[in-house]
């Protein structure tokens, strides 16, 4: 039996305005499962993922790989996941692209040389090493989107979570992102409304509602349950 | 996300960009010392430091007219204290003042812009300036680019919304407007700034930035700190003796 890796029970959230954003999320990630979250805008599913490693305290439990999620683990678990936001833009604060992808690893403790050796290889990793020495904010969207996979690969995380990895990606840099993240052995958490891509990527999705989890199962019969893809219900008739 | 000028300045590739940051604070130091310290002669001192800040400026091939209105920004400041000055009956301290602060303002542009931030606050990190000072340094400059960003995506959007580049309202409709904007900018670019700083914590950021790239103090950066250092110390002081 494969070991958990994320465990929560009972984690609810309010935002500052009293505005609630999760009503008691009860969830399970066990090593080398990649699971898709999917559900409306505003159903809690960042809201938990920034929970994960700490960024925001709600009431219930957490654990990540066996240590609880509280302030004094709180490096140790940070080590342990590698966070893509959703606004890669935001993710990228360090004057050069090689220098970003190298912040976590020299972040953990690792000599100059080893934090750039790895950050060098993250970037050849998302086919960017070429723009090693560019300014990140002088990047496209999708490019950045890229760097900020980069930045999390260098780090070595034990699960990666990904907050809507597809935005601003063209198809053939989506199917290469699901492509690069099939390859990698981590487990893998994807909020995405990106259907194709979490069937590709990921067997189980839970969908996120109200701030619960409403439904846990494989990818297809939760979006089929919700209908959750989107088909043009009558295509446009011809010219 | 468009750049700050200042940024963009800073990553050239002129012989003053290639100083080590320490090579250049040192002699800015003794500027600021001396231009703070001048009386006698100050009219001719000022002028010999502006012809060689502009030197400095087209040397480095930095935009020598942008560069000095930029250091103009402190203008407004200054000119208040100068009026004071002026109103409690002496003219010529006001002048001073004025001199003083626009040329300081000069002398930290010129090496601001010669100097990509991270390598300017390595630099006077190992001149032992606390910690603390150049983490809220640090953060200051990544949030400047937030609040930047931010404006510029407000100011597209009102152009895409038909807002006239230049407004029609006059008077408090105005100064309404420009308010209103002005807190919107401060709440999203608060809103940003978290974002920044959650991205940081999440790669495990813990108060201070490492270096990746070592400085290296050549004989060359030696010789340039002593020089540019003492050159208006000398100057300074011998304008203090003529008479």
């Amino acid at each position: 039996m494969k070991r958990p890796v994320i465990e929560a029970r009972g984690l609810r959230f309010r935002y500052g305005d009293g505005a609630p954003a999760l009503n008691g999320v009860d969830f399970r990630l066990d090593e080398g499962e990649c699971v898709a979250l999917l559900g409306p805008n505003g159903s809690g599913k960042t809201t938990f993922v920034l929970h994960l490693n700490g960024l925001l305290e709600g009431e219930g439990s957490i654990e990540v790989c066996g240590l609880p999620v509280e302030r004094r683990n709180l490096p140790a678990i940070r080590r342990k996941i590698g966070l893509v936001f959703q606004d890669s833009e935001s993710q990228l604060f360090m004057p050069t692209v090689l220098e970003d992808a190298a912040f976590g690893p020299i972040n953990r403790g690792l000599s100059r040389p080893e934090a750039l050796e790895r950050a060098m290889a993250a970037l050849k990793t998302v086919g960017m090493e070429g723009s090693a020495a560019r300014a990140p904010y002088h990047l496209s969207a999708g490019e950045q989107k890229k760097v900020a996979i980069a930045g999390i690969l260098a780090t070595d995380p034990e699960i990666l979570a990904l907050d809507e990895p597809t935005t601003f990606l063209d198809p053939p840099g989506q199917r290469a992102l699901a492509d690069l993240l099939r390859a990698l052995p981590q487990a893998k958490i994807v909020v995405t409304h990106n259907i194709p891509f979490a069937l590709a990527l990921c067997r189980r999705a839970v969908f996120f509602q109200g701030g619960v989890i409403v439904a846990d199962g494989p990818v297809g019969e939760v979006v089929e349950r919700f209908a959750w893809d989107f088909v043009a219900a009558a295509p446009l008739p011809p010219r | 996300m468009h750049h700050i000028v200042l940024d963009r300045w800073s990553r050239g590739s002129s012989a003053a960009h290639r100083l080590d940051p320490r090579a250049k604070i040192v002699p800015l130091l003794a500027l600021l010392a001396a231009l703070a310290t001048a009386r006698h002669g100050l009219p001719e001192f000022s002028a010999a430091v502006f012809v060689l800040l502009c030197a400095a400026l087209l040397a480095a091939r930095i935009p020598l007219f942008p560069a000095l209105a930029r250091a103009a920004l402190v203008l407004p400041f200054a000119v208040v204290f100068a009026v004071v000055c002026w109103l409690a009956g002496d003219p010529a301290r006001g002048l001073s003042l004025l001199l003083k602060s626009y040329l300081s303002a000069l002398a930290v542009l010129t090496v601001v812009a010669t100097t990509p931030l991270p390598a300017l606050l390595r630099g006077i990190e190992s001149l032992r300036v606390p910690l603390f000072l150049l983490t809220v340094a640090q953060f200051l400059y990544r949030y400047l680019f937030v609040i930047s960003e931010e404006a510029q995506h407000m100011r597209k959007a009102a152009a895409a919304r038909g807002t006239p580049t230049r407004p029609l309202a006059s008077g408090g409709a105005r100064f309404r407007a420009a308010a209103g904007a002005l807190a919107v900018l401060f709440a999203r670019s608060y809103g940003r700034a978290q974002n920044v700083h959650r991205a940081m914590l999440a790669r495990g950021f813990t108060g201070r930035l490492h270096p990746l790239f070592d400085l290296h103090f050549r004989p060359a950066d030696a010789a340039f700190a002593a020089l540019a250092s003492l050159a208006p110390l000398a100057a300074r002081l011998a304008l203090e003796k003529v008479p």
